[in-house]
C-alpha cells in the first residue's frame, strides 16, 4: 500500500516535467495510473469479499510508538475503488477540459497529489495517518480550487475552503489526541474493540463533538456548508472529483468508520439526524433557487451528504445499507452531471440553465449521459438511484426515533431532486429544440466519454445489482455496523410496497414543482435578505473583522514609539507581579525591620540620603555637565555599598566603569546644544505614575526575597573547591577566570563587538555624505 | 543598609524609568545608565547579600572562614557591570550620531527615515 502511495506521489511531482516532455499526451500516463491502481486494488477483492481484512504495517516514528498502518476492509476497499475509478475518468476528462492550458502539468500534479491523499485517507488504519492524509486532501483541494488564481474571487474561495476544512482538521486532531489518550491506542482496529471503554469515559463528549466538527466541515454540513458552493470556482473536473464524488465524502467515511464505536450514544444519533436532515432540506431548497448549473449541483451535493449523515445517525442496518447504496448512486449520477455541466460550459460558454435550450441536437452523447444520470437522480425505475431512494424511504420509515421528521425531510428532499433532475436534463437538452443554444465548438471525445461511462454504469448497476455491486456493498455495510453478518438483497422490484407508492408520489410532486419552478423562485426571493445572516456572510464578516482587529492591535502595540513599548512592558510586568502577589500573598515581617531601622549606622544613612538627594537634583537640573557629575556621584555611592557588603571586586569594577563613563560622556556629549527642557506636560503625570508603580513593584519584590531567602549550594561548592581544584584564593575571580571562563570570554566578545560598533559610528562622517 | 537598600533601589528604578520615558535623548542615556545601576543593585539584594567577610580564602587554609559573602552573585554582577558599560558606551556614541544626523534632541522628531 505504501508503495502505491509512493508511486502516486512520485508521479505527481514529475507531472510538470512529463508535461514538458509529452505535451498533451501527458494524459496517457496519468489516466493509466489510477486505472492500474484500480486493477491492483481489485486483486484484494476476493479476500475482502470473503470477509478478511487485509492489513499492511510499516515503521514510521518508532520513538513515539507510531507506525503506518493500512487496512483494507469492505468500507476502505469500496472507497479506494471509487477514488481510483473516478480519478481515472477525471484525469481523462481534464485533458479535454483544460486542452491547451499551459499549466496542465501543474493541474495533474495537484490532482494526483489529491488522489494519493484520498487513497491514504480511506485505507489508513492509524488515526494519525488518517489525519495526515485528511490535511493533505484539504491542502490539495485548496490548490485545485485556486487553480485559476488570477481571479480574486477564486483566491478567496480557495482560501475559504482551506480555512473551514483546516479548522475542522484542527478539531479532528484534538479529537484524535483525546481518543488515543482515552483508549491508549491509535488504530481503528483497536478502537473498535473498545466501545464501552470509550463511550463511558468522561472525555467522550468532547471527543464526539470535536470529531463531528471535523466531519461536518469536511462534508459541508450545515452550518459549515457555505464553502462548498464557493469551491465551484474550481475547474469542473475538480468539482466533479473532489467536491462531489470523493473528498467531501471523507467526513461521511470517517463517521461511518467511527460508527461502531460511537453510534450507541444518543448525542451522536440526534446530532447526526438533525444536522444531516437540516442540511439535506436546506441544500435541496437552495438548489432550486439557483440557475447556475454548478451551483445547483453543489447544493444538491450538500443535500445528498446531509442525507448520508442522517442515515448514519439513524444507524439501523437498513439505514446503513441505504447510505452505502445512495452514496454509490449519488457518486455516479452527480459525477456524470458535473462532467456534463463542464462540457456544456466549455462548449457554449455559459452555465445558466435559463439560457440553455435544446442542446441534445448538438451534444447527443452528453445529452444521453445526463438523461441517464437525471433518471437515476430522480429515482426512476430501472436505475440505481431508484434502489437508493427506496432504501432511504424504508430506512426513514423504520427509524427508531423522529420517524415523521426524518421521513418528511427525506421526502421533501426527494421532491427537490426530481425537480433538479428535470431542470438539468429536460430543460437543457430536450426543451425547445428549435431554438437550441449555439455551440462555440463541439465536445471532444474526452469531454463526453467519461460522463457517458458513468451514466451507463448508473443504469447497469440498477439493472443487475446483484452481480456487480452487492458483495462489496455488503462488506462495507458490515464494516460500519460492526461485524454483524449483513445480507444485502438489492433488487428493483419489491412488489407493491408503500415505498414504491411514495416513490411515484415523489416523482409526480417533483414534476408539479418543475412546472411552477419560476413562480417558486420568484416567491422565494423574499427570503434573500435572510441570507445576510447566513454563515457565508458571517464568515466574511468575521474574516475582515479579524483583519481589522489585527491591524488595530498592531498599530496600538507596534507603532514604533519606543516609549509606548516600554510602558506596555512595564505595565505587563507589573500586572504579572501583582497577580503573583495576590495569589501567594507572601508574608513580610515589617516589625523586625522597624527595630533594625533604629540601629542603623550613621554612614548608611549618609549614603542613602546622598543618593536620594542626588536623584532629586538630577530630576530638576537642566545642566548637562551637572547631570554627568551627579551621575558619577550615584555610581560611586553604589560602589561604596558593594564594599560594605564584602564585594571589593565589584566595587573596584564599579569605580573604574563609572569613571570611564563620565569621561566618555564629557568627551562626546559636551558638543550637544544647550540642554533645553522639552516639556511634555500632558503625559508627565502619567509617566510619573508608571515610574513610581515600577519602583514600588521592584521594592516589594526585593522585600519579599529578603524575607524568604533560598540557600544556594553553589556558595559551598565554590568555597570548597576554589583552592583545592582551581588553586585560587579569591573565589569571585576564580569563578570568573576558571569555573566560568567561557562566559567571561563571551563577555569580552560582547565588549569587542560594542567597541567595533563605536569605532564604526565614530569613523562615519555624515557631514561628508556617508550613509549610516 | 539591608533595610534601606530595597527602597533605595526602588527609587533608582523609578527615576531611571522616568528618564527613559523622557523625550530628550540625553535623558534617555541617563535613564539607561541608571537602569543598569539599579538592576545591578537589584541582583545584589536578591542574591542574598549579608554583611560578612569577603570571599577570599586566607593563606594557609583550604576553606574560606565562615561567614563569607556569596561569591556567585558577585561574579554575575562583575559581568553585568562590564557588559552594561559596553551598552552605555555604544548608546552614547549612537545618540551623538543620531543628533548629528537629525539635528534634534527630541525622540518624537525621529519618526521619519528620509535622512537615513
Amino acid at each position: 500500500m505504501l508503495l502505491v502511495l509512493t508511486i502516486c506521489l512520485i508521479m505527481a511531482f514529475t507531472a510538470p516535467w512529463l508535461f514538458k516532455m509529452l505535451g498533451r499526451y501527458v494524459v496517457i500516463p496519468f489516466t493509466l495510473l489510477p486505472f492500474s491502481i484500480f486493477s491492483y486494488l481489485c486483486t484484494f477483492l476476493p479476500a475482502v469479499l470473503s470477509g478478511k481484512v487485509v492489513r499492511f504495517s510499516y515503521g514510521w516514528i518508532p520513538s513515539l510508538g507510531i507506525d503506518m498502518h493500512f487496512m483494507l476492509d469492505g468500507l476502505s476497499l469500496f472507497f479506494a475503488l471509487l477514488v481510483t475509478f473516478f480519478g481515472g475518468l477525471v484525469m481523462l476528462y481534464a485533458s479535454g477540459y483544460l486542452n491547451g492550458h499551459v499549466l496542465l502539468g501543474r493541474f495533474y500534479l495537484y490532482l494526483t497529489l489529491f488522489m494519493a491523499a484520498m487513497l491514504g485517507l480511506v485505507t489508513s488504519d492509524s488515526i494519525f495517518g488518517l489525519f495526515l492524509f485528511w490535511e493533505l486532501t484539504s491542502i490539495s483541494s485548496y490548490l485545485l480550487i485556486g487553480f485559476n488564481n488570477e481571479e480574486e474571487r477564486v483566491r478567496k474561495s480557495a482560501w475559504q475552503a482551506l480555512m473551514v476544512t483546516g479548522m475542522g482538521g484542527l478539531a479532528l486532531m484534538a479529537a484524535f489526541i483525546l481518543l488515543s489518550l482515552i483508549s491508549g491506542s491509535y488504530t481503528f482496529s483497536d478502537l473498535l474493540s473498545m466501545e464501552t471503554d470509550i463511550t463511558e469515559h468522561f472525555l467522550f463528549l468532547p471527543v464526539l463533538l470535536l470529531l463531528l466538527v471535523g466531519c461536518f466541515t469536511k462534508s459541508a454540513q450545515f452550518p459549515f456548508h457555505f464553502w462548498l458552493p464557493n469551491a465551484m470556482a474550481a475547474p469542473t473536473p475538480v468539482s466533479a472529483y473532489l467536491h462531489s464524488a470523493t473528498m467531501v465524502k471523507a467526513g461521511v467515511y470517517l463517521l461511518a468508520r467511527m460508527a461502531p464505536v460511537m453510534a450507541g450514544s444518543e448525542v451522536w444519533q440526534y446530532t447526526l439526524v438533525l444536522v444531516g436532515g437540516a442540511t439535506a432540506l436546506l441544500g435541496a431548497f437552495l438548489a432550486l433557487q439557483h440557475t447556475d448549473m454548478k451551483a445547483i449541483l453543489a447544493y444538491t451535493t450538500i443535500s445528498a451528504l446531509g442525507q448520508m449523515v442522517t442515515m448514519i445517525g439513524i444507524g439501523t442496518t437498513v439505514a446503513l445499507k441505504a447510505m452505502m447504496v445512495f452514496l454509490l448512486a449519488h457518486a455516479l449520477y452527480k459525477g456524470t452531471m458535473f462532467l456534463a455541466a463542464g462540457a456544456i460550459d466549455h462548449c457554449t460558454g455559459t452555465r445558466d440553465v435559463n439560457k440553455l435550450r435544446g442542446l441534445a441536437r448538438y451534444m447527443p452523447v452528453t445529452a444521453l449521459a445526463t438523461t441517464l444520470a437525471a433518471l437515476s437522480m430522480a429515482g426512476l425505475m430501472p436505475f440505481f438511484g431508484f434502489i437508493g431512494k427506496e432504501l432511504l424511504y424504508e430506512a426513514a420509515l423504520n427509524s427508531r426515533f423522529f420517524v415523521w421528521l426524518v421521513f418528511g425531510l427525506t421526502f421533501l428532499t426527494g421532491i427537490g431532486y426530481v425537480t433538479v433532475a428535470v431542470t438539468l436534463s429536460y430543460g437543457i437538452f430536450w426543451n425547445m429544440p428549435r431554438r437550441a443554444t449555439k455551440l462555440v465548438h463541439p465536445p471532444g471525445f474526452s469531454l463526453y466519454a467519461p460522463a457517458f461511462i458513468l451514466g451507463l454504469l448508473g443504469a447497469a448497476f440498477g439493472l443487475i445489482p446483484r452481480q456487480i455491486v452487492t458483495p462489496i456493498l455488503e462488506r462495507a455495510v458490515q464494516s460500519i455496523s460492526g461485524n454483524e453478518l449483513v445480507q444485502l438483497k438489492l433488487s428493483l422490484w419489491h412488489g407493491l410496497t408503500k415505498e414504491l407508492g411514495l416513490s411515484v408520489l415523489t416523482i409526480l410532486m417533483g414534476l408539479l414543482l418543475y412546472r411552477y419552478l419560476k413562480v417558486v423562485q420568484q416567491k422565494s426571493s423574499i427570503l434573500n435578505p435572510l441570507y445576510k445572516f447566513g454563515p457565508n456572510n458571517i464568515y466574511h464578516k468575521a474574516f475582515s473583522g479579524f483583519l481589522l482587529a489585527a491591524k488595530a492591535f498592531i498599530t496600538a502595540i507596534q507603532n514604533g514609539n519606543l516609549r509606548r513599548y516600554i510602558i506596555y512592558i512595564i505595565l505587563f510586568f507589573s500586572s504579572m507581579m501583582f497577580y503573583v502577589i495576590w495569589r501567594d500573598a507572601p508574608h513580610i515581617d515589617f516589625s523586625s525591620r522597624a527595630q533594625l531601622l533604629q540601629q542603623l549606622p550613621f554612614h548608611d544613612v549618609v549614603i542613602f540620603t546622598l543618593v536620594v538627594a542626588a536623584l532629586l537634583f538630577l530630576l530638576g537640573t537642566r545642566s548637562r555637565l551637572t547631570s554627568i557629575v551627579v551621575m558619577g556621584l550615584v555610581g560611586y555611592s553604589a560602589a561604596l555599598i558593594y564594599i560594605m557588603f564584602g564585594a571589593p571586586d565589584v566595587a573596584a569594577t564599579q569605580f573604574l566603569i563609572e569613571t570611564l563613563t563620565v569621561v566618555i560622556f564629557v568627551l562626546l556629549l559636551h558638543k550637544l546644544p544647550a540642554f533645553i527642557y522639552l516639556s511634555h506636560q500632558f503625559n508627565k503625570y502619567k509617566y510619573i505614575a508608571i515610574s513610581i508603580l515600577f519602583g514600588a513593584v521592584m521594592t516589594y519584590t526585593m522585600l519579599v526575597v529578603q524575607d524568604h531567602t533560598v540557600e544556594s549550594e553553589l556558595k559551598d561548592y565554590f568555597g570548597k573547591t576554589s583552592v583545592l581544584q582551581a588553586h585560587g584564593r579569591n573565589i569571585v575571580n576564580v569563578i570568573l577566570v576558571d569555573f566560568r571562563a567561557l562566559d567571561t570570554l563571551g563577555e569580552i566578545t560582547v565588549l569587542a563587538v560594542a567597541a567595533l560598533g563605536i569605532y564604526a559610528l565614530l569613523r562615519m562622517q555624515p557631514e561628508k555624505g556617508d550613509k549610516p | 543598609m539591608e533595610i534601606l537598600l530595597p527602597f533605595l533601589t526602588g527609587t533608582l528604578f523609578s527615576v531611571s524609568i522616568y528618564f527613559i520615558l523622557h523625550r530628550h535623548l540625553f535623558k534617555l542615556i541617563l535613564g539607561l545608565i541608571l537602569f543598569g545601576l539599579s538592576t545591578n543593585l537589584f541582583l545584589f539584594v536578591v542574591g542574598g547579600m549579608k554583611r560578612g567577610s569577603i570571599a577570599i580564602i586566607e593563606q594557609g587554609s583550604n576553606l574560606p572562614a565562615e561567614p563569607y559573602a556569596d561569591p556567585v552573585p558577585q561574579a554575575l554582577l562583575l559581568t553585568a557591570i562590564v557588559i552594561g558599560f559596553g551598552i552605555q558606551a555604544f548608546s552614547i556614541v549612537l545618540i551623538r550620531r543620531v543628533y548629528q544626523t537629525f539635528k534634534s534632541n527630541n525622540m518624537d522628531n525621529l519618526n521619519n527615515n528620509e535622512k537615513i
